[in-house]
């Protein structure tokens, strides 16, 4: 068992996901931060997919109720057992009835904390994530409250001691750039938005969270005139209702793009004008509110190079963490 | 008229999405609908998301599996050949609808400076735009006729209904001039030509009609007829509303509660063509069959 004392601001039950429902508006869901997640696990010798905790801005407080194996990656913090500092991207043993807690979030925006055995909450849809919208999946579809309960699986653990070496954790540079394809409903937009959109400087707005992330701060896009066809609706940015891809990228009447992201609504009225490609949406899971951003365009062939990279660097993680 | 040339485009390295046309019709549906249905036959290994929508459709898929070039040559020679397909074999469901209800009309009166005709109520703005001249004729004309279920989305369960009949009887009204922060679950939703089912409380910018004491989402699958799914509703399935009044309401909610509601539903066959040359008449025959 696991003692939520201080659940944070948003801690979630999260794994790789639930594929195969986005037809009945079901997202995948699952950590934003995938390879902080799959690492977590990894350090304390848990199956990549285990359940893990996701915890925005800030840490939770968790009492043990037995000795277990934890590692904590994704955003900088100091992880602290019993008041007593403990390194990140590394495997730690926590004794029974001692406290983990969290100093303040120095940089990024997310930690994925991995427990030897897993959260062992119900298996739903083939996932164990929280979809919150939905109230789905996780612990009682929801983010975590003081007083909750957590079980947790039967696992081995891993040793003390085992990390992940600097080079192999992956964070966004400053500004944040996020690689993203043209598309979908591109040819909406007039040519000097097409060019400002990628020019001009971003930052994320306050709302950002598992659904999407909303950017300000660059020029309005403008869009090509048309009469707007048959059921889409009044508004220039207004399409008839489509599919969302996860990381599309939205612009309600021209003023704040939103990429959606892994419990992305699944469909709606508004032009997408392209997709974070796949490499780079765990960055966006450590963007920090008002944290700079800049788009910048690629194309399929440097998409499908880049996503060849992330891979590489995770067979990396799993062949260190295996010598 | 529909455009007989799709347009493909790749959402990132994981997705193509196809636009059948830029404009909602039958048609445009049906076509996504049956290509939709021809791909998940095909069984294409590195697939892992087929999600049809109102005249356009999205795979997903994992590029290490499939090259994206591959997939869209693939779906491109799928679409080539199904194209045919105007009849499919279908359910039709019918829907209680409490309409001015006391739930929705508190909430959209929270939200009067939200909207573009504060001294009306959503439906008495909705009457007036598409020139009824009642709320009564207007209701009269929405349930008049069954609507298709053109995509199941946004949130989990959420159905967008399309209405059956020629498009100059089609009722249109703008959504909210922003959205709400607040929507009652199984709130009766309406904007552009797309009238919809809330599945969840939260936020929305669609006109409030009505609500529903029938759930269409149950996570925690308790409600008798969604323990084989958690959702209601899939695209391709037609909607009947049945307006109830406060007293339905309050009945059909017991019986849910007591695990005794059973959504009427019946099995048919909706060919196109048919409706195309007889709206009307092909509507009475889907409403016998429900009645049957």
């Amino acid at each position: 068992m696991l003692e939520v004392v201080r659940p944070g601001l948003a801690t979630t039950v999260q794994d790789l996901g639930r594929p195969g429902y986005y037809h009945v508006g079901i997202p995948i869901s699952g950590a934003m931060d995938r390879l902080a997640a799959r690492t977590a696990n990894l350090l304390v010798g848990n199956p990549e997919d285990a359940a893990l905790l996701e915890c925005p801005f800030m840490g939770p407080e968790l009492r043990f109720s037995d000795a277990r194996t934890v590692a904590v990656t994704g955003a900088e913090i100091v992880p602290k057992v019993d008041g007593r500092a403990r390194p990140l991207w590394t495997s730690f043993r926590i004794a029974k009835g001692e406290v983990l807690s969290f100093d303040f979030l120095k940089k990024g925006a997310r930690i994925y904390i991995a427990i030897s055995g897993g959260i062992d909450v119900p298996v739903v849809l083939g996932s164990r994530s929280t979809y919150a919208l939905g109230a789905l999946g996780g612990f009682r579809g929801r983010k975590l409250e003081a007083g909750d309960l957590l079980p947790l699986g039967n696992g081995p653990g891993a040793e003390e001691g085992r990390s992940v070496p600097d080079h192999l954790r992956r964070m966004p540079e400053m500004p944040a750039r996020l690689r993203v394809m043209p598309g979908l409903y591109w040819h909406r937009l007039t040519e000097e938005a097409k060019q400002s959109f990628f020019e001009d400087s971003w930052k994320v707005a306050p709302e950002a969270d598992r659904i999407g992330y909303r950017f300000r701060g660059g020029r309005p896009l403008t869009f090509v005139p048309r009469e707007q066809p048959f059921g889409a609706g009044s508004d220039p940015s207004n399409i008839v209702d489509a599919a969302y891809p996860y990381g599309s990228i939205q612009v309600p009447g021209g003023t704040e793009p939103i990429a959606l992201h892994r419990d992305a609504v699944s469909g709606g009225g508004y032009m997408m004008l392209g997709t974070v490609i796949s490499a780079d949406m765990d960055l966006i899971g450590q963007l920090q509110p008002h944290m700079p951003t800049r788009f910048v365009p690629c194309d399929m062939a440097e998409a499908l190079r880049a996503r060849a990279e992330r891979r590489k660097l995770l067979d990396a993680i799993r062949a260190h963490l295996a010598a | 008229m529909a455009r007989t040339e799709s347009r493909y485009s790749f959402g990132g390295d994981e997705h193509l999405f196809v636009e059948i046309d830029e404009e909602m019709s039958l048609e445009a549906f049906f076509k996504s609908l049956s290509v939709c249905a021809a791909i998940k036959e095909a069984n294409i290994e590195g697939v892992t998301e087929i999600c049809p929508a109102n005249a356009s459709f999205q795979i997903k898929f994992d590029p290490d599996v499939i090259a994206p070039a591959d997939i869209e040559a693939e779906v491109k020679r799928i679409e080539a050949r199904a194209q045919a397909s105007h009849r499919i074999a279908t359910r039709i469901l019918e829907v209680p609808a409490y309409f001015r209800d006391p739930w929705t009309t508190e909430t959209l009166m929270r939200f009067r400076d939200r909207h573009q005709d504060p001294d009306a109520t959503d439906i008495e703005f909705a009457a007036r735009i598409n020139d009824y001249p009642s709320v009564d004729a207007f209701l009269a004309a929405f349930t008049g006729s069954p609507w298709f279920v053109s995509m199941v989305g946004f949130v989990a369960g959420l159905p967008f209904l399309y209405q059956m009949v020629e498009r100059r009887r089609q009722i249109q009204v703008p959504k909210y001039l922003r959205p709400r922060t607040d929507t009652p679950a199984l709130t009766i939703g309406f904007g552009g030509c797309f009238a919809c089912i809330y599945s969840v409380r939260g936020a929305g910018g669609y006109q409030m009609f009505g609500i529903t004491p029938m759930p269409i989402y149950d996570p925690q699958q308790k409600i008798s007829y969604l323990q084989d799914f958690m959702c209601l509703f899939r695209p391709g399935d037609i909607l009947v509303w049945k307006p109830i009044d406060r007293e339905g309401y309050d009945s059909i909610k017991a019986d849910v509660e007591a695990g005794r509601f059973v959504p009427k539903m019946a099995e048919v066959t909706f060919d196109l063509d048919a409706f195309e040359r007889d709206v009307d008449g092909t509507n009475r025959k889907l409403l016998e069959a429900l009645h049957a």
